[in-house]
């Protein structure tokens, strides 16, 4: 079963052409209309018509999350904002977020898109899909959202959290597709447990995990505790959201748009291109995105492709389970956290030389992030008021610039472990 | 009039204050009077003791965070109602008290409180126009 059968299986030479045609456009138009790209283009001798087959993308330079930083909020937009219909932000190193545009043919590709990804899991217009990922500046909550209406089915966009709630809708509405993070599925899965709720007997039957990285042990639990068929399911917002590649019912690996995506495999340290099935960083580019193309991204993402047929019949690759991050962004609760947001908002409260640590835990499927500041002594006061109150604005400080919650904990100096001069900035105790 | 207290940044974990006193043995500095004020996470050990200058710079070189900070030593007449009367006197000027603790030995038939106010100069100014004695900090250090 296939939403656009046309483009999901389209020979592998057809979507060579048609990649090639879509890449020449995209390049056209950024080369025209954003000047970040112009000036790179410029300094390293390409034109346009440098780019004669999809050999030559190699030619062309990285963007990087910096890039888009640089560029805030909407320098590398390609279009008037007249032509923006909407914005979604995801996490920035620092305190500004990273911004992304979409014009009214980029939301429907997105849909589309969507609409793919919900065929890949089995859905169809009858189905009742509960989407528990979380609406706003995210891109899950409002990108599953369309493409579940594009499909028809019936969508019930409770957002995040309040798990009481979902289970109740979920067991009153008939929900038979869930659309969370694969965490937020298992808590609830043992909450329901808890509450005497038989899964078995709900009509689930399929869930859309994504937002984070998960397992096969995760897999397994999901499958067995909710009683659905668990999908993978991969996106970031710079390219778009999710959406970007999606796991079909063989379960293995996630098939990545390539009418719409050219994907890479790099080595993160030299930039060299790898050969097909070799573990690296993910980069990709977009070929139809209108508002905000991008050349090349550097997701950051580790993982492979699988070049080799799948037995669903769609041609294009398969992206493999990300396996780990090129940088030290962390996962928490499915938003991206950067250990420089908190560095930040230290340096806000002038220290100079912050010294801090993430701790990152799972207790009961939920991510707890505990964030260790040394106590120095301009922030030392003899009143326990003082420090508490220090905690306490560094604590809804962090908690604005991040978009989670954290617990902070003031240190002694010297309690965070430091290797040849360059502390550790993260501990991450979560066994996925 | 004033004293000078030590204040330590000490995490609620096992040892630390046992670390603090041995450093401070080590050197030689003896603790006349010290006081805890500690939540879930930290603690903040107050200290006065005989050589302060010295305790600062010593318990710093050990890595500490450390502060000093003024207070004021009051003589509190030993019987009921001794320290109920001191206090008085700072709430009669509105004078308003972050915190105090007491010496761990007694000077004489009196015992030693140590103060600490906003406003420490108003503080001594109320209790010394009531009679109350204030120990200077060289009265203090050589007890």
């Amino acid at each position: 079963m296939y939403w656009d059968r046309e483009c999901e299986t389209m020979s592998r030479e057809q979507l060579r052409a048609l990649q090639l045609e879509r890449l020449k456009l995209t390049i056209e138009r950024v080369y025209r209309n954003v000047s970040f790209y112009r000036q790179r283009f410029a300094e390293m001798g390409i034109k346009p018509s440098s780019i004669r087959s999809l050999e030559d993308l190699r030619r062309l330079p990285f963007t990087t999350k910096q890039d888009l930083r640089d560029n805030y909020p909407f320098g590398l937009f390609a279009v008037p904002m007249s032509d923006v219909v909407r914005v979604h932000a995801s996490s920035g190193t620092t305190g500004k977020p990273t911004v992304v545009g979409y014009t009214q043919n980029d939301i429907n590709t997105w849909a589309e898109l969507i609409a793919r990804s919900l065929v890949c899991a089995g859905a169809t217009k009858f189905d009742v899909v509960q989407n528990a990922y979380g609406y706003g500046l995210f891109t899950g909550g409002l990108g599953l959202h369309f493409g579940a209406e594009r499909l028809g089915a019936t969508v019930v966009p409770v957002s995040g959290g309040n798990t009481q709630r979902q289970l109740m809708l979920m067991q009153d509405f008939g929900t038979t597709i869930l659309t969370c993070t694969p965490s937020y599925a298992l808590y609830m899965a043992e909450e329901g447990q808890k509450m005497g709720l038989d899964f078995k007997k709900l009509p689930l039957k399929a869930g859309i995990f994504g937002a984070e990285p998960w397992s096969e042990r995760m897999r397994q639990q999901l499958e067995e505790k909710l009683d659905l068929m668990a999908l993978d399911i991969y996106g970031l917002s710079e390219i778009m959201g999710p959406g970007v590649a999606m796991e079909c019912q063989a379960k293995q690996g996630m098939h990545i748009f390539e009418d719409h995506f050219i994907p890479e495999i790099i080595n993160p340290e030299t930039g060299e291109v790898l050969p097909p099935g070799e573990e690296g960083e993910l980069v990709i580019t977009t070929i139809t995105k209108e508002a905000f193309p991008l050349i090349r991204y550097r997701t950051r993402d580790i993982t492979r492709i699988d070049p080799e047929p799948c037995s669903c019949g769609r041609t294009h690759v398969r992206i493999r389970r990300i396996t780990g991050r090129s940088d030290d962004m962390l996962i928490i609760r499915g938003v991206n956290v950067f250990p420089s947001q908190v560095e930040s908002v230290l340096l806000e409260f002038g220290e100079t030389e912050p010294h801090y640590l993430l701790v990152v835990d799972r207790k009961a499927n939920l991510d707890y992030l505990e964030i260790w500041v040394e106590v120095a002594e301009h922030m030392f006061s003899d009143t326990v008021r003082k420090l508490e109150d220090l905690e306490q604005r560094l604590r809804e400080r962090i908690e604005s610039v991040l978009g989670i919650s954290a617990r902070v904990k003031l240190v002694e100096p010297n309690t965070i472990p430091r290797s040849e001069g360059k502390a550790k900035r993260v501990v991450d105790r979560r066994q996925i | 009039m004033k004293v000078k207290q030590i204040s330590i940044f000490l995490e609620n974990k096992t040892g630390r204050l046992a670390q603090v006193t041995r450093v401070l043995g080590d050197n030689g500095i003896n603790i006349r009077a010290l006081a805890i004020a500690d939540t879930t996470d930290f603690g903040i050990l107050r200290l006065i003791v005989n050589d302060p200058d010295r305790a600062y710079r010593v318990l710093k070189e050990a890595g500490f965070t450390v502060s000093a900070t003024d207070v004021i030593a009051v003589e509190v007449v030993d019987e009921p109602g001794g320290l109920a009367g001191v206090l008085a006197v700072l709430q009669e000027a509105n004078l308003n008290i972050e915190y105090l603790y007491a010496f761990l030995q007694k000077a004489s038939k009196a015992a030693l409180v140590v103060f600490r106010v906003e406003q420490l100069d108003g503080a001594i100014a109320a209790l010394q126009a009531k009679g109350i004695r204030i120990l200077s900090g060289e009265e203090v250090y050589a007890l």
